[in-house]
Parts: structure tokens; sequence; C-alpha cells
């Protein structure tokens, strides 16, 4: 079905992005109840774009439509699939650390979901792990909305408020802003 | 660098009876500088006294080299015939500098261009701890997995071996050590399932001579008829497998990427294993054979010759990978040729290296985590309550990167001190379900990690390996990750994640001078004698590894606490006090 879709996609060349994309996630909605297939062949023309610069002047950028926006369970499910694919072991909880934070203004690679969706699938060359023949494509896009949700980007009535996973207080546990200046010899 | 078995002559004057200098003669120190930790004694100890405690007040910087890279630089620069050798972390450029030349020109570059994607799978930082040298070419490791041998003259690739396969989550982070003509080389990645291991290759030629897993048949861990373990526990066949459930052996971690040290009397080289995988001490029952584990091998062979599990089923990341000093000490008045090991669980081992029995293991960092270690037994005593697993338990000291972690420290035979740059940090952690998928983290724990009593994060100290006693010690807002170097000018060098390179006194621990450098300092310093004669002190400064993690990776730790696996709760304000860049420093008098 949703090979069926990308074809349909690339024989009608000249219908603008948005409509194929349309095309694409209404497939995606009938994908569900399917078993769900790898990611491997999306393409998303200009919506993932990267650079700021166009040659010619700026254009509008296209909007690909997430499936997964601003749905509560889809965001709950994303933060499971955060945890089980190990997205956690390299970002934490979007502080970062083998990789880089999530919860961030700068994207690297762009933060619009077209961007992550691309970076999650396609890996990214300083070590983010091409996931597109792991993760099925809804999944995809349920971690598209989770790490959007880090950063406000998903409506806040979707988005559960930030489990603590260790359940206490751990601002008392930070450093004083002055520390301990470097001292005297003890004996 | 010709090291010869043959006794030396230099020491005599300078010992206090009690110490026995053997392998510290046995290279006798011509200002060059050619492993990372000094010797195969692991001593960073130079005999240069040019540089003392009544002059070093007047030391100037004399020339600087930027790296042009921003990530942790945790090496040690290597001067061997009038040229320093620089490594850097990831993409790992191996820079050649004119130590003839006023300001060390700049004679060659060596790149490997290792894998971009490998900085991904690097679990602290693309860190890189050094070369060596060894007849004519300088050896180190890449970051994706490759072991290089590269003309010190020339700056050619003589040949390059590949080791292992990023896309298991391994690297390359240490520093090899050559003996006999082997080069020593240990994995990283005990973050991410890897199964650990030590290998022999020829120096030669790059050729694999034999492989240690820390894990699995006892064929594979080359343990055979000559393995004699000193304790029961650490007795008997196929631990390595017996000692797990099912399959765990083959992501259980043991990486060994760290220290090694060479007795060539005894002949016998000396690492410890890194933790056992996922952190979870839940998901993998058992003693976990041998993670965590010191062993005794041949370097020729790796064939085992004794190991002691320091740390039986860990709990909290405490890898076994800390140096190893050899000495030999005069303990209840017996001559003891020892190793001594300030181990991640903050005790320092001092043990009979010959045999593997334990002499001390006493608390050298505030801990609370082990009750005590029977010395009879060898058995290692938990303090229940501070035993992870699939819970939240807080309040453990040390955290994961331990009473200490890699940053090595130094001996002086003229003290009779070892010099420890350690921490002060303690942890809560909550083990929760580990995922393995190959190349990823299997860790199984939200850990936040916080200063430990008194509020400082790290300490410099000087310990009595003969009283098995803190001497004094001097406290340091953050944890001091840089190496050491101590000079028979009875000086004492190391660098602090502010930036301050600090000279102290070895005897009193007195700050005697200090300086300014552009990033914070996790490197690990040395002392030559340049060309016209005067001694040298060199430093990289460039924050990052574990530690520096929030800087170097520009972590956002204020927002999430279990950033850098929990490392960056306690180091959410080292961006308030320090930025990246790495840059060689060279100090001379003036
Ligand atoms: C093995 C470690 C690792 C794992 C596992 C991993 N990442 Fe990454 N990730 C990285 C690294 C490293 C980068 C930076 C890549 C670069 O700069 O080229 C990155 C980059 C990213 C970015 C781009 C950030 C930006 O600023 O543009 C996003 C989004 C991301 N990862 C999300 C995820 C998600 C979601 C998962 C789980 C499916 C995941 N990552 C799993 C290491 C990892």
């Amino acid at each position: 079905m949703y090979l069926r879709c990308l074809r349909n996609l690339h024989s009608y060349r000249l219908l603008s992005a948005g409509l194929c994309l349309l095309a694409f996630s209404a497939c995606q909605r009938e994908k569900r109840e399917l078993r769900p297939s790898p990611t491997r062949l999306v393409v998303f023309s200009d919506a993932a774009r990267q650079s700021d610069i166009q040659p010619g002047g700026r254009q509008s950028q296209p909007v690909v439509a997430n499936p997964s926006h601003g749905s509560a369970y889809e965001i709950s499910e994303g933060a499971r699939l955060y945890d089980w694919y190990n997205c956690s072991g390299c970002h934490a909880g979007g502080g970062g650390g083998m990789g880089p934070p999530l919860i961030k203004t700068d994207w690297i690679y762009g933060g619009e979901p077209a961007n992550i969706f691309d970076t999650i699938v396609k890996g990214r060359p300083n070590g983010m792990p091409a996931w597109g023949n792991r993760i099925p494509e809804y999944q995809v896009w349920q971690l598209v909305s989770y790490v959007r949700s880090l950063n406000n980007l998903e409506p806040t009535s979707a988005t559960p408020a930030r489990t603590d996973t260790i359940q206490q207080d751990t601002a008392g546990l930070r450093p004083r802003p002055t520390g301990v200046a470097s001292s005297g010899v003890t004996k | 660098m010709h090291i010869k078995t043959a006794p030396g002559i230099a020491f005599g004057a300078l010992s206090l009876g009690w110490l026995l200098f053997a392998q510290i003669q046995n290279q006798p120190d011509d200002g060059q500088w050619v492993m990372p930790a000094k010797n195969f004694a692991s001593t960073r100890f130079s005999t240069l006294t040019q540089i003392n405690t009544s002059n070093v007040k007047d030391l100037k910087l004399a020339w600087t080299f930027s790296t042009g890279l921003t990530r942790g630089h945790e090496s040690a620069p290597l001067i061997v015939n009038d040229t320093m050798y620089i490594v850097t972390p990831w993409p790992n450029l191996l820079y050649a500098l004119d130590l003839k030349q006023p300001g060390g020109t700049l004679k060659w570059t060596y790149s490997p261009s290792p894998s971009a994607s490998s900085q991904g799978v690097a679990c602290c930082d693309v860190v890189n701890r050094g070369g060596a040298y060894y007849k004519g070419r300088i050896y180190y490791n890449t970051l994706d997995m490759h072991t290089v041998a590269v003309d010190a003259n020339t700056g050619k690739e003589v040949w390059k071996a590949t080791l292992g396969d990023i896309n298991r989550g391994e690297t390359l982070t240490m520093a090899p050590l050559i003996v006999k003509g082997k080069v020593l080389v240990g994995n990283s990645g005990g973050e991410m399932g890897v199964r650990g291991w030590l290998a022999g290759l020829d120096a030669e030629n790059g050729k694999l001579l034999w492989r240690a897993y820390a894990t699995g048949p006892d064929k594979d861990v080359l343990i055979g008829p000559n393995f004699k373990p000193f304790y029961k526990q650490d007795q008997g066949s196929e631990l390595g497998t017996k000692t797990w459930q099912g399959d765990q052996w083959k992501t259980g971690g043991g990486t060994g990427w760290s220290w090694i040290s060479y007795d060539p009397e005894l002949d016998l080289i000396y690492y410890g294993t890194a933790n056992p995988g996922p952190w979870n001490p839940d998901q993998r029952p058992g003693d976990n054979k041998w993670t965590s584990t010191l062993f005794a091998r041949r370097p020729d062979t790796g064939e085992a010759i004794w190991a002691y599990q320091t740390n039986p089923h860990d709990v909290h990341d405490y890898d076994d990978v800390n140096e190893n000093i050899l000495l030999d000490l005069t303990i209840n008045g017996r001559l003891r040729k020892v190793l001594a090991h300030p181990d991640r669980n903050a005790r320092m081992y001092i043990m009979d290296r010959a045999t593997g029995e334990l002499i001390s293991a006493e608390p050298f960092a505030f801990e609370n985590t082990t009750e005590s270690v029977d010395l009879k037994t060898g058995e290692l005593k938990l303090n229940p309550s501070k035993i992870t697993g699939s819970k939240t338990v807080r309040d453990i000291c040390p955290a994961a990167p331990g009473g200490k972690d890699w940053q090595p420290s130094a001996f002086s035979p003229k003290t009779g001190w070892i010099y420890l740059p350690h921490n002060n940090l303690c942890m809560e952690f909550q083990g929760t379900q580990a995922n393995y998928i190959a190349g990823t983290p299997y860790l199984g724990a939200k850990v936040r990690m916080y200063p430990g009593p008194g509020g400082h994060r790290g300490e410099f100290s000087a310990w009595d390996p003969v009283k098995a006693k803190t001497v004094w010690s001097v406290k340091e807002m953050f944890p001091a990750w840089s190496g050491t170097v101590v000079t028979a000018g009875d000086v004492v060098f190391y660098g602090t994640m502010e930036g301050w390179f600090k000279a102290l006194d070895a005897r009193t621990g007195t700050l005697l001078w200090q300086f300014k450098t552009g990033s914070g300092i996790i490197s690990q310093p040395v002392t030559y004698k340049g060309p016209d004669g005067k001694q040298y002190v060199a430093v990289l400064s460039g924050v990052g590894g574990w530690a520096g993690a929030t800087v170097a990776g520009g972590l956002n730790a204020k927002k999430d606490g279990t950033a850098a696996l929990g490392f960056g709760n306690a180091m959410a304000d080292l961006p308030d006090h320090t930025t990246k860049g790495g840059m060689l420093y060279v100090f001379a008098l003036p």
C-alpha cells in the first residue's frame, strides 16, 4: 500500500508536493491496520529542506502533515519508543550525551517534522544511526511528535507533563551556583 | 625507545631506603617522553630537576599550538628525538612539531580519516588518550576501530589494522602500550553491550597475534593451565560463561579501554576490564566474570596468569580500568613487588603483582557503597542499601565515574607517595529495562550525579601506599579529570576543568604556581628536556570527556540532569566556567 502510494507519487511528478503528501498521509492512515513496513523510500522533496538560502529568492517551505501531530496517544507512544529504540541512551531525556541535546532551539538538521523524520530514517553523518530499516513509518512519526513535544512544538493539550523518571526534586542536587572555589591543603 | 632490563644506576641517592626502583632504573631518564605513562611501571615520574620547588613560581609560557579541534583533549604529548607528537580527539590527527625550531614548528600532519559515524557510538566524548613511540614509529588508535603505525620521521602510514566494527558499538580511545614488539590494544564500548577484549598486534605489520576476551569460554579469555588466581572465587574453569545467564556474556562488556603496565622481570602485563553491561544489574544475574577484573597476562601470547575480580557483579558502573602503578615497596618489613590500583570503587588496591594477593585496599575518596575488603578471602562486602537494580537508589557515593576514573596518577620515589587526581561525586540510580540493539546504548539506568560531601566535585591528593592513607589533599570545584606528572624537583603538575594548570609542592601540597589556559584541562601533562637543554612542561588544554560533555557536546543538562549518563547533572554549571578549544601549552623557566 505504502509503496503503491510512493509509485503514485512518482508517476504524478507534476502534482505539488503538498498534494503528494496528502495522498501519502492518507495511505498512512489506511496502513495502520496492516503489518507495518520499513521506512525506506520516503521522498519529501523540498519539505525537508536544510538551507535558508534558495537561489533566485526565498520560497515558502512546503509543509508535510505529520499524522501524529497533536495526538496525546501518539506522543505518549513516541515517548515509549524513545526508550525502546534506545534514543534515550544517546540523547538522554533530551539533554544529550553521545548525541546532541534534543531540547534545543538551534537544530543542526532542522526542526520541522519532515526534517526530524529524515534525521531518524536516513541518519546523520556524525553518528546518528539510520533507522529506516528498523522502525516502521508510523512509529517514526510518533517519535517525531515526541521529539517536537520536548520543545513545546506540539499542542500543550496533547503533551503530557514531563515525567521525572527519578521521583524527586533534583534541583537541590545541582551544584550550587558558586560551587566551591579551589582551596588550600587539608591534612 | 630501548628499554633494557639491565639494572640501572641513577636512583640510589634519591631513595628513601625502603623503596626499590627497579622499573624506573630500567629506564634512565633521558628527558624524552615515549609513552603516555612515561615508563612501563606507569609512574609518570621524571628525573628532571631544573624546574623545582624554589623556582617553579617563575615558570613562563614558552609557546602554544592550536589543534584546531573543540572536543575533549585527553592525550599526552610524546617527545622523541627533538620532535613532539600530538594525537587529537576524533578525527585523530597526528601532529609532529619540530622542537629545534623556535616555537615548535609543524613538521607534518598525519590524518587517518576515521569514519564520522564513529562519533555517535563513543560513550563519553570522542577522546583519544594518546600514542606510543617504538623503534621509529608512532602507534595509536582511531575512534573507528583502527590501530595505525606511522613513520615518526616522515609521517607516512606504515600500516593500518582493522580491529572491530563500529556497528557493534565498539570504538577505540585508549593509548596502546608496546611491549616486546607487540602493540597492546583494548576496545571501548561498555555502554553499548560490546564484548570486551585486549589484543596483541605485531608491531612490525599490524597482524593480530592474540585477542583475549573478557567474557566467554576460557579459550576465548586465554585461560589455560598456567592460570593461577589467588582467591577461591576466581578459581575454576569456564567462569566467563558460568557466571552469566545464557548468552548474556556475549553482550556483557568488560572492555579494555584504559591503561596497561608491564613488568619486564616477571614478564607480565597488567590491566583491568571495564563494567559489565547493561548497567542495570538485575538483568545480568551472577558474578559476570571477567568484567571489572584485574588481569596479569603474558605479553607474547595473551595467556592469563592471574586475575582478581575487584567488583563482582558490579552494580555501580565501577570499571576496573584505572592504572596499575608497579612499585617495589617494603611493607611490614618485607620487600614486596606490588601494583597500586586506585579503583573506581574509591579503594586503593595494593596487591602482590606476582601472585595477585591483596596487601591493602583502603578508601582514598569518600564512599558508602562498600563495607570492607577481606584481605584473606579477597571478598568485597557491599553496603546492601546501596545495591542498585530495577528500582531507585539514592545517595550512592562514589557515582558511576568512581572515586577516580581514567585520569592517571603518578608516583614519586622521592616522597614515596602516589599523586591522585580524583572525584567527589554521588548519584541516584534508577534501574530500567535495557533493550539490546547492536550499535546503540545498552544501559537500563537513569542516573543523576551531584557533588559529594563538602560540595566540591574533585580533589587532588597524595597517598602513602605503605601506610595506606592520605597524606594531604587539595579540593577542586570540578572533578580533577586530568592526569598528573611528578618530578625529581618535587613538583607535581595537574590541570583543572576551569583551565588552571597548577604546580604543587609534592611534599606539602602547597600551590606554587598556576596559569589559566584557554579551556578546561583533562589531558596528561608531561615534562621533557628540549634540544636547548632546558626543561619544559607541556599540557593540552581543551575540555570534554565524560566530565566535560556539557561543554564539548553542548549538552542541555540544566533542563535534563540525566544528560551524559547522569554526569550532566553534576556539571550543568561547567559552561559558565569554561569554553571549548584544543590548544597545547608549553612552559619553561625564563
Ligand atoms: C548511537 C547513538 C544514537 C542513537 C541510538 C540515536 N541518536 Fe539521534 N543523534 C546521534 C548523534 C551523534 C547525532 C548528531 C548527528 C550529526 O550531527 O551529524 C544525532 C542527531 C539526532 C537528531 C538531530 C538533532 C538536530 O539538532 O538536528 C535527532 C532529531 C535525533 N538524533 C533523534 C533521535 C531519535 C528519535 C532516536 C531514536 C530513534 C535517536 N536519535 C537515536 C546519536 C544517536
